[in-house]
């Protein structure tokens, strides 16, 4: 079967569509992650739609809701994504009400939250069927994606985009310059609340998809290498967005054309341009200033 | 602005004490005393950033931070990101809009251009900030507190460690701004944070000396002689000074 008849399959289709959902949201909330040095942040809060999935498999297992006839009950990401949530807005909290800095206060809710997640999945019997494996939530299964999964995954990138516009001016000026933004009257501290919750509902749906490892490439490395190209931050965020969703569709056909894993495959182009990138920079001709 | 018994604490150590003190509309005052004295908490709270444990301040006869549209402020330049993706003419340009600029308008652009020409860095327009020296980020930032033609222009050591705001420049600078704000509305005041003693004697009109208390205020010859100054510095700060 040739690449073009193999576009036909409504499972590839659906791997495609996604993808390139998943692109856009991570790659919109990727340039603040990677401005603000937080990308670490992506690893917490896919770590954190792990412990959430636990629980919500628990949960699911324990009240009967596996045999529900309603899809969405039967599904723990209805547990996951609120759970991401709260983490999210601990880690908020944490750094903003304590001395902590940002990757302590992730690595707190890391720990824990993977701690709970392994905890609730080793509770369910191993003859249970949720329709999810634990390898999949690991290492993502884009060529799996459900009609349910679509869904979800259209409806929180077109709310990331939404708000993300709404916000844009205002995040990348308190990623610049904190002080600076709140003495112009901007609400630092909740655009940073909004980046965060954002981040954390992008990456629970998006995370059932590609895997909870590989999540962070999403968020990062499409940025990175973004920044390695643009001059200003609205150059890199289109470029993020545009990388995101080239290396997502080259990703796809090398894994089809190969037979290798599709997640892993993406990544892997990421980061191929992510190298090229690097290298096709020219070097400085004088050194970025330090005072 | 309106200072009133304002007392700041950063993890119960007092930063500010019963700091009281009024500044009229169009007074150039200069902010001095010695390092770690509160100099940049006072300014922060006239901002809004910083709120005092005790007392209060007013801008424009409004709680401090309600009209950012009406400050210029030129911070000490070591706070920005220096892996931020931008260009002076966008720093320029937030100065107008009071947000990141995900595109200059013609207008901005134009808006933007002049101020930096006032401030004789118009060729820096679409240089990246990374590439820019001490001086030329200083000159970028004074443009950006203008171009919103400011009621007030607070400044925290703007000539400090940088190579090229040759001082009187930039106090030209800003008594130029001064004259040309001269209206209706009355000229701009300034208030500047600095060390060099020589420039507060001779360009400010207001003198405030403050370590964490206010120590002096007043005319240069009244708030600089040696009694407070030697309050406020210490001895050996207040003999180096003096010689300046």
């Amino acid at each position: 079967m040739t690449l073009l008849d193999a576009l036909s399959l409504p499972f590839l289709q659906r791997a495609l569509v996604a993808g390139v959902l998943i692109a856009v949201g991570t790659g919109l909330l990727g340039v603040f992650v990677v401005q603000r040095r937080l990308s670490f942040l992506g690893d917490g809060l896919a770590h954190a739609a792990f412990g959430g999935m636990g629980i919500g498999a628990f949960v699911i297992v324990t009240t009967g809701l596996v045999g529900s006839g309603l899809a969405v009950l039967r599904d723990p990401i209805w547990i996951a994504v609120p759970f991401s949530l709260l983490a999210a807005a601990g880690i908020y909290l944490m750094r903003r009400r304590t001395d902590l800095s940002s990757d302590t206060a992730i690595g707190v809710s890391f720990a824990v939250t993977v701690a709970l997640g392994v905890m609730f999945f080793s509770l369910i019997p191993p003859d249970v069927n949720l329709g999810v494996s634990l390898m999949d939530l690991l290492f993502g299964s884009i060529l799996g994606v459900r009609a349910l999964d679509l869904y979800m995954i259209l409806g929180v990138t077109l709310l990331a985009a939404g708000l993300t516009a709404a916000y844009w001016g205002k995040l990348a000026y308190a990623t610049f310059d904190e002080e600076l933004a709140r003495a112009d009257g901007v609400d630092t501290a909740r655009a940073e609340l909004v980046l965060y919750l954002l981040a954390a509902l992008v990456i629970a749906v998006s995370a059932v998809v590609v895997g909870i490892i590989l999540m962070a490439a999403y968020l990062v490395i499409p940025a990175a290498t973004a920044r390695l190209l643009a001059r200003t931050l609205s150059q890199m965020t289109a470029l993020t967005v545009v990388i995101g969703i080239v290396a997502t569709l080259l990703g796809l056909a090398a894994s089809f054309l190969l037979d290798v894993p599709s997640g892993s495959t993406i990544v892997l182009v990421q980061a191929l341009m992510f190298s090229v990138a690097a290298m096709s920079r020219r070097p400085r001709r004088e050194p970025l200033r330090s005072s | 602005m309106h200072f009133h018994s304002v007392s700041v604490r950063f993890s119960e150590a007092p930063v500010l004490e019963d700091v009281s003190f009024d500044l009229e509309a169009g007074r150039f005052l200069a902010i001095v005393g010695p390092n770690g004295g509160g100099k940049s908490t006072l300014i922060k709270v006239a901002l809004g950033l910083v709120t005092p444990v005790k007392g209060h301040a007013a801008l424009f006869g409004d709680r401090a931070g309600a009209h950012p549209e009406r400050v210029g402020y030129v911070p000490q330049i070591k706070t920005f990101d220096r892996t931020f993706p931008a260009t002076a003419l966008e720093l320029v340009t937030t100065g107008l809009r009071g947000s990141w600029p995900a595109r200059v308008t013609q207008e901005e652009r134009e808006h933007g251009l002049g101020a930096l020409r006032r401030v004789g860095a118009e060729a820096l327009a679409d240089r990246q900030l990374a590439r820019l020296s001490g001086g030329e980020l200083q000159r970028a930032y004074l443009a950006r507190a203008l171009v919103r033609r400011p009621d007030i222009v607070l400044l925290d050591e703007p000539a400090t460690g940088v190579d090229f705001l040759v001082e009187h420049d930039l106090y030209d600078l800003l008594e130029e701004y001064q004259a040309e704000t001269q209206g209706a509305a009355g000229p701009a005041t300034i208030a500047m944070i600095t060390h060099d003693m020589a420039a507060a004697r001779y360009h400010a009109d207001l003198v405030l000396v403050l370590n964490r208390r206010l120590m002096a205020y007043g005319p240069p010859e009244e708030a600089l002689e040696s009694e407070s100054l030697r309050e406020a510095f210490g001895h050996r700060q207040h003999q180096h000074a003096v010689a300046l």
